[in-house]
């Protein structure tokens, strides 16, 4: 069961050979064993989860059910989730109950789903190993003493360890598709402004984007289904029709033309991603699809672009911690100033810490045009290599991140190296662009390999089919790591 | 456009992050190592490019002129490290 | 030494909306503390800001009513500082392309003379949020924090520094505030703090062509204070300039009570504000057609109320125009509803008595209004009320003497009757049967026979005193120029 997909959860539930109820406990007990050792949740909360999974169970019995009601899904700690302690991996809001519901987890509401968990996250999503969160280390279920990736290390080991059928992530410049590729799942970035960001916790607003992660493409659309949505409350939301996100999952790949970028290729790759991801080209290429080398000539900017713009919004967003109306207030202080000095300093960790003093930086009278203003014209300059590259493909594939797992503690002292992590997945991020990463194999020490999928905008449908047609003919996602518990 | 220690302390006071001298070099080693990247930026002529803030070239939506939030300062303030007389209370502020 | 003193201003004005710029709650004032502070006030996290549409509309009214251009596409900022009743941690605001750009005001400096006329120019109007309140009584040593006015939006209009004069810089605060309540764009109520100005002061040799170093004087929530607090602050950097010292840019504080600035900061401890484009709002995009449509909703600006009002040809709108002299249409314009009470009244009775139309608005109902402290829309008596009243003594009915009696017998009333049913119940119509006034005066002559002689010998006086006698017959109901008349012949015919 642990290994059923989304549709197979779906139609035990329906026709009740399986209750949601039973379905949650099986879940929730597997997390008991195992999340001592991964970490990968912060909060579990069996009562409020039984609840929901009760509900839900009415709700399939009444004929109200829609596909996932029931299923147990597991949320990043950085949604808002009403009378659950809602932390974003920071010690500023490790006494946070929300008093309210991100958008997202209205409409995974809506739809039945089970709350199995809130899971671990670097702080206010600013990492690429989650050993920035204040919870601790999320350990990578392939090899313990590696990292799971980050932002959403907590959800991507969580799927990876059978603790979930799916996840819900976040992506600013990598931080859904980096953890599912260093974990081997799958997970998406959508569009940015299909999903909406009300109640999403706010690293960098106009980069800021939910998805899911899951075992399969097909999982994964079954999520987007849920999660894709206009909201009112976030003036980003696009007033986008909605879709069926399974609709494509059999179009076929023949004609595809798959377009490589030769700067994804290029130094700073390592050998063992660049041989995984390479066969999976050429088992696109032996299903029919038109393999283009392409260029993106600004590649190489993503990273100064993004630890420009992502620093300077994070920096302002995360004023509002301050110890006045909810969050870390420090004991002891002398006056206000020194209270929000204290109250601040012994909340953040040191990777918002810096990344707040970098933002502040860019921000600060006299710098203002050389950082930020120039950031945002090459951020234009990123996005164009993108629209001329689409008139030559349909679809952009390469690496996800240039190297498999990297060890706990390896770069954790080193940011500028981490910040090197995301230096495939941040382009599209800047862009707006959806992008997928999809397990194609394992590298150094069996650790995991991820192929990035980009598409061009609104076409998640698309490259959700060509993920699908990807694993229909291998068997890389269906591959568990070694979970001694069960 | 090297970043200084000054700096480093006039931008962390900014952000009212406290910072001992020795974080302030830690910090600063950090950081310059991090601008290294980001002076990247300065190879490439912008001068014909306009900025661009988001991804997607819409407008801003509009909301109707109405009141749709009702009273839940209770149930906010259960957040509230401390209040009083339905107030959120701080350190006395000096105009 | 002549010095010349330069004022520009920046006044805060709160809008008049249900609702606040980026949030549902609601905008009332006085309510529970915290009561109107939604999750958007109070900066939970997570939390987005949406443009409240209603705000829009009453910023283009202002800009239109300036002849500003309008901003499309127009974007907000963040301004970043640190202040408990900031939630956020930073304001949202306007910086590049506010809403409204350019435009004028013109004012009046002296009493009724057109050469006294200057026009003050617009610099800016842009969009921004209100901060909450700090209550400072002691709650153990600590303050409170409301956020009720928190996200209240706020139009903050910016001069030119073209004022040359603490009374200058009155005389246009006075008119933007006559202005946006003419527009109904913000009740200007400035005890609760809707209308709020700073003023930047300067002091300069006369004939200099730079500015001198400015001081920002913040929060002047009277005109009073306003006009007090320049005056100081001219004096004292006159003062400084002549002992040889030098202005240091700073903003100040003005004590109302000693009547003088104190320094809140200077230019090295200033703020440096981080201001941003908001990445959480797109670009604030108005229509040339949405424009249109709510130019076509305004109501006529107080300007040309006025040039209307004084206008003695129908204009080619063919707008009613009433001929009046500066000084009353300077009076019934100060208030949108004044006027619209005073024309409501003329159309009624005609525009060849509009003078006595405003007569009465600017005399009786102003005189019992400011009596009462009431708004003129809560004046007991009706313009059509009053238009009755004044009917009947223009076709002479009653005297204005007994008109003003019956009016404030209409005012204090309970039930405020009609002008008619008085007159009738007290029988106060006027004798205007000729017979039964030439009967009353040859009975007075009769009785009077010394003041008939003292008459014929060319005593004037005597001719008031008959008068009087046959006014005090008719208990002051007859016409007194027809008492006039009728006597001047009889006595005639005694000559």
């Amino acid at each position: 069961m642990f290994n059923s997909s989304l549709n197979q959860l779906s139609t035990l539930l329906a026709t009740k050979r399986v209750s949601s109820i039973e379905l949650t406990r099986d879940f929730l007990r597997n997390i008991k064993s195992l999340n001592k050792e991964y970490n990968a949740f912060i909060t579990v909360n069996e009562e409020m989860s039984l609840d929901q999974a009760r509900i839900a169970d009415a709700m399939i019995a009444s004929g109200e059910g829609s596909p996932l009601t029931g299923i147990p899904i597991a949320h990043k700690d950085i949604f808002c989730t009403k009378g659950w302690l809602t932390t974003c991996g920071s010690k500023m809001l490790s006494n946070f109950i929300s008093p309210y519901d991100a958008h997202v987890i209205e409409l995974f509401n809506k739809a039945g789903t089970v709350n199995i968990g809130k899971t671990n996250m670097d702080e206010f999503a600013m990492g690429s190993s989650n050993e920035t969160s204040f919870y601790g280390p999320v350990k990578n279920p392939w090899d313990i003493l590696s990292v799971p990736g980050g932002s959403s290390g907590g959800s991507a080991c969580a799927v990876a360890a059978r603790m979930a059928p799916a996840a819900t992530g976040t992506d600013t410049g990598g931080s859904i598709r980096q953890p599912a590729s260093l974990c081997g799942v799958s997970g998406i970035k959508p569009t940015y402004g299909l999903v909406s960001r009300y109640g999403m916790i706010a690293f960098a607003s106009s980069l800021d984007q939910g998805g899911p992660i899951a075992k399969s493409a097909a999982d994964l659309a079954l999520m987007l289904n849920v999660m894709v949505g206009f909201d009112a409350r976030d003036s980003t939301s696009l007033q986008h029709e909605n879709e069926d996100y399974t609709r494509e999952l059999k179009g076929p790949i023949e004609g595809l033309r798959i377009g490589l970028p030769k700067e994804y290729f290029a130094e700073g790759l390592s050998d063992d991603v660049s041989r995984a991801v390479d066969a999976a080209v050429a088992e696109y290429s032996k299903l029919g699809a038109k393999i283009i080398e392409v260029s993106l000539p600004n590649t190489k900017l993503s990273i100064p672009v993004y630890y420009v713009l992502a620093p300077a919004e994070a920096s302002s967003n995360l004023s509002r911690f301050d110890g006045v109306r909810y969050g870390h207030r420090s004991e002891e202080y002398n006056n206000l100033d020194d209270m929000y000095l204290k109250s601040r300093t012994q909340g953040f960790g040191a990777e918002v810490k810096r990344r707040i003093l970098i933002g502040t930086y860019v921000l600060s009278h006299g710098y203002y045009d050389a950082y930020y203003i120039k950031a945002q014209k090459l951020r234009r300059l990123i996005a164009q290599d993108f629209t001329g590259v689409f008139k030559q493909c349909d679809v952009i594939m390469g690496p996800t991140s240039p190297s498999v797992a990297f060890s706990l503690g390896e770069r954790s002292n080193d940011p500028l190296q981490m910040y090197l992590s995301d230096a495939y997945t941040a382009a599209a991020s800047l862009a707006g662009l959806p992008g997928m990463s999809i397990p194609v194999g394992f590298g150094k020490k069996n650790r995991p390999v991820g192929l990035h999928i980009i598409g061009n905008y609104f076409a998640e449908a698309k490259i959700l089919s060509i993920a699908h047609q990807f694993q229909q003919v291998t068997d890389w996602h269906t591959k568990m790591p070694d979970i001694k518990k069960f | 456009m090297a970043v200084t220690l000054e700096d480093v302390k006039r931008v962390a006071n900014l952000a009212r992050i406290e910072i001992s001298n020795d974080e302030a070099n830690t910090t600063l080693d950090q950081i310059t190592g991090i601008f290294s990247l980001i002076e990247q930026m300065e190879l490439v002529d912008t001068s014909k490019i306009a900025p661009m803030s988001h991804a997607q070239g819409v407008e801003q939506r509009l909301r109707k002129d109405e009141v749709t939030e009702i009273d839940q300062h209770k149930l906010f303030q259960l957040q509230a490290p401390k209040t009083e007389a339905k107030l959120y209370l701080v350190p006395k502020v000096i105009e | 030494m002549q010095w010349e003193v330069v004022v520009g201003l920046e006044i805060h004005t709160q809008l008049l909306t249900q609702s606040k710029l980026f949030s549902g709650a609601s905008t009332t004032f006085g309510g529970a503390p915290n009561s109107q502070a939604c999750a958007v006030d109070i900066a939970l996290p997570g939390v987005l800001p949406v443009l409240n549409r209603g705000v829009v509309e009453l910023a283009v009214k202002f800009g239109l009513s300036i002849d500003a251009r309008i901003n499309s596409p127009s974007i907000f900022a963040r301004k970043n500082y640190f202040y408990p009743d900031l939630p956020k941690g930073y304001q949202i605001s306007q910086f590049e392309l506010p809403i409204v750009e350019g435009g004028q005001i013109n004012i009046q400096t002296g009493k009724n003379n057109e050469e006294d006329e200057r026009i003050i120019n617009i610099t800016r109007a842009h969009l921004e949020e209100d901060a909450g309140k700090s209550l400072h009584e002691d709650f153990h040593g600590m303050t409170g924090i409301d956020l009720n006015r928190a996200g209240t939006p706020l139009l903050e209009i910016v001069s030119e520094p073209d004022m040359r004069s603490s009374a200058e810089a009155v005389a246009f605060a006075k008119k933007i505030h006559t202005l946006v309540r003419w527009l109904g764009i913000s009740d200007g109520n400035m005890e609760e703090g809707s209308f709020r100005c700073d003023a930047n002061v300067s002091v300069r040799r006369l004939g200099d062509d730079t500015l001198g170093t400015r001081r920002e004087i913040k929060n002047l929530n009277s005109f009073r204070y306003l006009q007090q607090a320049i005056e100081y602050e001219a004096e004292f950097q006159k003062y400084i300039l002549e002992t040889g010292g030098k202005i240091k840019q700073a903003t100040v504080l003005f004590d109302s009570e000693k009547r003088e600035t104190h320094v809140m900061r200077t230019k090295e401890d200033s703020h440096d504000y981080r201001y941003f484009p908001d990445p959480d709002l797109l670009p604030l995009i108005i229509s040339s057609d949405w424009i249109e449509e709510i130019r076509a909703s305004m109501v006529e600006p107080p300007d040309l109320c006025f040039s209307r009002f004084i206008d003695s040809e129908i204009g080619s709108n063919g707008k009613e125009t009433y001929a009046l002299s500066k000084y009353d249409a300077t009076m019934l314009t100060v208030d949108i509803d004044i006027a619209t009470y005073f024309e409501k009244v003329v159309r009624i009775i005609g525009r060849k008595e509009a003078k006595l139309c405003a007569n009465w608005v600017i005399g009786e109902v102003a005189t019992r209004l400011n009596q009462d402290n009431k708004n003129i829309t809560a004046s007991p008596i009706s313009p059509q009320q009053l238009a009755e009243l004044i009917l009947r003594i223009c076709d002479g009915t009653v005297s204005g003497k007994t008109a003003k009696d019956i009016f404030n017998t209409m005012w204090d009333g309970e039930s405020h009757t009609s002008a008619d049913e008085i007159i009738k119940i007290k029988g106060l119509r006027q004798i205007s049967n000729s017979d039964e006034i030439t009967k009353l005066v040859d009975m007075v002559l009769i009785e009077n026979p010394q003041q008939v002689a003292d008459f014929c010998r060319g005593k004037e006086r005597a001719f008031n005193s008959l008068v009087g006698q046959v006014m005090k017959k008719t208990k002051g109901k007859a016409n007194p120029a027809q008492v006039n008349d009728i006597l001047k012949e009889r006595l005639k015919k005694k000559n």
